[in-house]
Formats: structure tokens, sequence, C-alpha cells
């Protein structure tokens, strides 16, 4: 869960995504293999190796209007094809806090 | 309560006027992010994991009922329903829109907050005491020295790009309920022997990856000077403090790295060259400010009221009673803290419902005043003792009377994983699954005072490390892992907790707590010793022994 911040090198171990908060409001979207965001996990565009992540995420963070923050995160990808977050960090994005009180909308 | 005048509500106004320019202009692409963020930061508004957040500023920990109907209207109408109180006297709301965050600015305007210095490498949000003003023995109120500093530091040109953001706490009483000493800056009014008022100055305090507690660079400074003092030090920060290294940038590294000596002699230095100058200030300014603090005109009561008197009788009242009310400067009135810590609940929060109801409720019983302290809880500073039985049973319809403060389930936590972008672990879990654990009253009374502080990351915004227990989430392996310390405290003995052992992972943090606490209960000489006290008594040995021992 080390902070994306904290980014330094592209270096990916597994299936990986480009993610990033949509400008105007700030939701947590994912690059799509459209070049556009969407706020459906299932909807991004997978990378599977540090030259395919450098090109998704210098594409994305060239949309700069659209989407903020963009960084690499990893997912885990089921034979089915479904996509899943790939660390604890990315699951709470995706599904919301885990302290089960009002936050939950 | 203090009243902005004409100068304040323009600055106010014209902050809203300029953000709504640059939020249209990185709107539409004119700003890129990178121009913007800076400008958003100035204003309050980071980015965390599932939106923007937005932080308000709280100026030391007062606020009134019309404020805090206001910052629930913020909840509702532009965030999901609730806010958080933070450890630094501000409230953030995690969910805004950042097109919508102007309006949102501009409705907080029009009853006086707004959002500059809670964000951004600037002097932040000057914090206090949140008994300011009502406090028994306090030198006299501290809130009129940071309104002064409110003053002479919002936008100043030399400290709005400082090295790094910078903290200054004030207090006024012997017992420290600010935290002056893990401040940049910590101010403690003195008098000096002619009776006149002063501060003892204290420096290079602060947590974070590189802990220290803050060293005294003077032991008084006239009240006149104090300006002057304070620019004087950063000054000396803003020409020698790192740019270079984030992580080196706070001014306690440039304390701890040029020692206290050499540091002080600077700042003397500097101060001689500025001490005489329009920074001095006349008892005129002063007053000024004082006179715009409005006062409550308080009744003369009895000590003890009939009302009080027969509610001693009902045994829910009195355990809320013994925990959440205080002495107060006044006859017949009692200072009342209101825990925001439920059990099962997260540190902190209110909803727009509760926030609405406490603003009827401080209407009610504390002259229309509410006030936030760094413990992530809020207080009535002007309760009538007549009134207490009637306000308890008012607050314990909202779910605002836990009778927990200062006890273990009292705790003080980040927002962590759960909201935070550079966090690593979760903390508000925890926290509420250690209220569980101690939701016994009981049990929580036998064992006493105990401050359990949790940050998610070495940022520390949790104050971890001066937490009597304190547990510090990190990554380890993708996974989360929990350090816990004892010992620490954040008061006028401020000191860092000692590591008891190896980390723990996120299920077992709990039990590590319970085997703490139980190793204090058999290792404490008598049920009056403290947690804290015990451990200065015998060190983490013991503990460490008895925890680990079957781990």
């Amino acid at each position: 869960m080390t902070s994306p911040l904290e980014q330094k090198k592209i270096k990916i171990a597994g299936p990986s995504i480009v993610t990033a908060n949509r400008t105007w409001d700030g939701i947590v979207v994912y690059r799509t293999a459209a070049k556009g965001w969407s706020a459906d996990l299932s909807e991004a565009a997978i990378v599977r190796n540090s030259d395919e992540a450098k090109a998704l995420l210098a594409e994305s963070t060239a949309d700069d209007v659209g989407a903020v923050g963009a960084y690499i995160a990893p997912v885990q990808v089921g034979e089915d094809g479904k996509i899943l977050p790939g660390n604890l960090r990315e699951q709470i994005r995706r599904t919301g806090v885990t302290i089960g009180s009002q936050a939950q909308v | 309560m203090y009243a902005y005048d004409e100068i304040d509500r323009t600055l106010v106004n014209e902050r809203v006027s300029e953000f709504r320019d640059q939020v249209k202009r990185r709107l539409s692409g004119e700003l890129t992010e990178d121009e913007f963020k800076i400008l958003r930061l100035q204003n309050g508004v980071y980015l965390q994991l599932h939106a923007y957040m937005f932080r308000v500023a709280i100026p030391y920990g007062t606020l009134s009922s019309e404020q805090l109907r206001r910052l629930a209207h913020i909840a509702r109408r532009y965030d999901r329903g609730y806010g958080h109180f933070t450890t630094r006297q501000n409230i953030q709301f995690n969910w805004i829109k950042l097109a919508e965050l102007p309006d949102a600015l501009a409705d907080l305007a029009e009853v006086g907050i707004h959002a500059m210095q809670t964000s951004g490498n600037n002097m932040r949000n000057v914090t206090s005491d949140q008994w300011a003003g009502v406090a028994p023995g306090e030198i006299e109120d501290p809130r009129i020295w940071s309104e002064l500093l409110r003053q002479h530091t919002t936008l100043h040109p030399e400290f709005s790009f400082l090295p790094r953001k910078f903290k200054i706490a004030i207090t006024a009483s012997d017992h420290d309920r600010a935290a002056i000493k893990i401040h940049d800056i910590g101010l403690r009014l003195v008098k000096n022997e002619k009776g006149e008022t002063g501060f003892e100055v204290l420096v290079g305090g602060g947590l974070g990856r590189t802990p220290f507690i803050a060293k005294t660079i003077k032991h008084f400074v006239h009240g006149r000077d104090i300006l002057s003092y304070v620019e004087a030090i950063l000054r000396v920060y803003n020409q020698y403090g790192r740019r270079d290294n984030i992580y080196k940038a706070r001014i306690k590294i440039l304390v701890h790295e040029l020692g206290i000596e050499k540091f002080s002699r600077e700042v003397e230095e500097e101060w001689q060259h500025i001490r005489n100058s329009s920074l001095q200030i006349d008892d005129g300014v002063i007053e000024d400010i004082r006179s715009r603090f409005s006062y409550p005109a308080y009744e003369k009561l009895p000590h003890m009221p009939d009302e009080l008197r027969q509610a001693a009788a009902d045994s829910d009242f009195e355990a809320w009673r013994k925990n959440s009310v205080f002495p107060h400067k006044v006859q017949g009135y009692s200072i009342v803290t209101i825990s925001l810590k439920p059990t099962g609940g997260p540190p902190g929060d209110a909803t727009a419902e509760q926030m609405d109801a406490l603003a009827d409720l401080a209407e009610k019983y504390s002259f229309g005043e509410i006030r936030v302290g760094h413990e992530q809880n809020l207080a009535l500073p002007h309760v009538a003792k007549r009134d207490l039985p009637a306000l308890w049973k008012a607050l314990d319809k909202l779910g605002l009377a836990t009778p927990n403060v200062n006890l273990i389930t009292d705790i003080i936590a980040c927002p962590g994983l759960d909201y935070c972008s550079l966090a690593n672990a979760r903390s508000i879990p925890i926290a509420q699954e250690l209220t569980r654990r101690f939701a016994n009253h009981e049990l929580a009374n036998l064992i006493g005072r105990l401050h359990i502080n949790i940050s998610g990351c070495i940022n520390a915004c949790g104050h971890h490390h001066v937490g009597h227990i304190g547990i510090l989430g990190v990554e380890k392996n993708g996974e989360e892992v929990y350090q816990i310390t004892i010992g620490g405290r954040a008061d006028e003995n401020a000191a860092l907790g000692s590591l008891i052992g190896p980390g723990v992972k996120f299920d077992e943090v709990a039990d590590v707590i319970e085997d703490v606490v139980e190793a204090y209960l058999a290792l404490r000489e008598r049920p009056e010793e403290l947690f804290i006290d015990t451990v200065k008594r015998l060190g983490v040995e013991p503990f460490k022994e008895r925890v680990y021992a079957t781990r």
C-alpha cells in the first residue's frame, strides 16, 4: 500500500491500470483503452509490462483537464476477464471506506 | 466570540471571488493541475483517495452557533452529511466537488469562515486551548494573541512560501491542552516579575518521520514584542530552512542541526534589527482585538444548584458528569466536553444533524458558543451547572453523551487509508475496534486516564508519538502492520513514546492493546497511578515482557 505519491520508478510486476480522480468532482476514475476515463474498473485498459505502463501513464497525464493525480495501480484479472483491485488501497478507492459508517453512500 | 471587522470580511469575500475564477480557469483547462495545485492548497483543497477533501479553519477552535450551523449546511449541501474534526482545530469534508467549492466557500464567508492557512507551505491556522477564556487560573485569554498572530500572518507574503508548513499553538494555562511542545512554535503566556504579560517561546517541536519535542528558546518575550520575535524566528527559518528535501524542511530539523544555542543566537541577531520597528505592538492594538471578543454576561449562580444535587442520584448522569464536566473560572458554570468518540464510531466525526442540534444546544445553554479541541472533541464553554442535567439528556438523545472523555476510548485517530492518499494503513477501524473492546464504562474507569493515538502513516497526523499508547500503521510486503509505542504524552511534560516490540497485523492490534492494559493493571502500584506514570516508573521492559511473552 505504499502511496503512489512515492512512486518513483515505473516497474510493474503484473497486470496494472492507470487510475486518477476526475477533475470537476474528484471521483475515482480509470483510464480506458479508448483514451477516456471511466468510473467503472471493468472498463480500464490493462497494461502488462513497464513500457506499456509508461505509455498509458504519459497519455493519461496529458489529459490534465479530464482527471488529476494519475498513477499506475496493480489489478488482478480473473480467468473470466474480471478486473479486481490489486491491493487494499485500490479496493478502498473502488468500494468505499471500510468503517461502515455514514460515509458509505 | 470574535467579531470580524470590515477588513476581515472584505478579505474573505475577495478570496472567494479569486478562487471562483481560479476554479473556472482550471475546469476550462486554462490552468494546468500543476499551476492550480498551489492555489487550491491555499484554499484548503486537497486531493484524497476518493475525492477532493476540503479543510476549513476554525481559528483557535472557537465557533458560534451560526457558524456551526453553516458547517452542517456544507456537510449536507455539498458533501455526504458529515464532517470530520481534526487534531488542529479544523474541520474536513471528504467528498466535495471542485466545481462546487467556490459556492461552498461563499456560503462559509457569509458567517466569517474560510479555508485560508489550512494547507500549503505557509503559516497554518493558529491553534489554542479549547478552554481559552474560561479555564480557571489562566493568565489571560490566549485567543487575543492567537487572533493577533492570525491577522499578522494571513496572506503575509514572507510567510506564504516557507520551506514547509508552519504551525503555532498558544496556551495560557499551566496544564497544556494545546500541545504546544509538538508545534513549530509553542507559546506559553506567562507573567514576569513586574506582572507584565509575555511569552515563554518554544521552537522546533513536531512529529512526522523525525519527531522532536520543542525547546525553550526564550523564557520571556514581552507581549509587545511577540510579533517581531516570531517574525525573527520565521526569518531565520526562511533563510536557512532546507528547500531541497521535503523530509528535512521543517524548522525542527534546522533547530536540531544548528543546535538550540546557535539557532537562538541567529534569532536574537535578527530580532535586534526588527524589534523596535512597526512590529512592536502598542496596547491599543491588543485592546482593540480584546474588544472584538464578546464575553458572556454571566449570572451570579450557586456553586451547587438544586438541579445538580437532584440529578446526582442518576448513575448514568453522574458517569457522564464525572468524565465530561470541568471547572469553570466563574462560580456556578462549567465547561462541558462533548465526546465525538461513540462506541464503534469514527473519532472526530459529526453528522450535519448533530452539528445543527449542537448549535441549538449551544444557544440554549452556552451563550451560542462552541469550542473545538485538538483531541477531536467539541466543548460548550459556558454551561450553568443548573442546566447540566437537561443538557446531558439532550446530548444523550443525539448520541453525544458517551462518558469517555480522557479515557481509553477517547481515541485520537487520523483518517488513515480509508480516506488519505498519503496513508499506508487504516486508522479508524483500529479505533472503532478498540472502542468496542473497552466499551464497558466500569472497565474504562478502572483503567483511568489513558490516551491512545493512531496514525496511518509516518506523517503522524494522529500524533501517535505522543499518545500514552501510540499506534502507527505502516506497510510491509503489501500488508498493514502496526507498531505500538507507550509512554508518550502531549501535555506540559511532553515526551515521545518508546516502541514495545515488533509490529503486529491489523487484526492483532486490539489484542495487543488489551495485553498492554492488562499489564498496566497488574503493574500499577495503586489505582490512582495513571498508565503514563506506571510507564514512567517502570520503563518499557515490563510491558514488553508481558505483551510479547506469548507471541
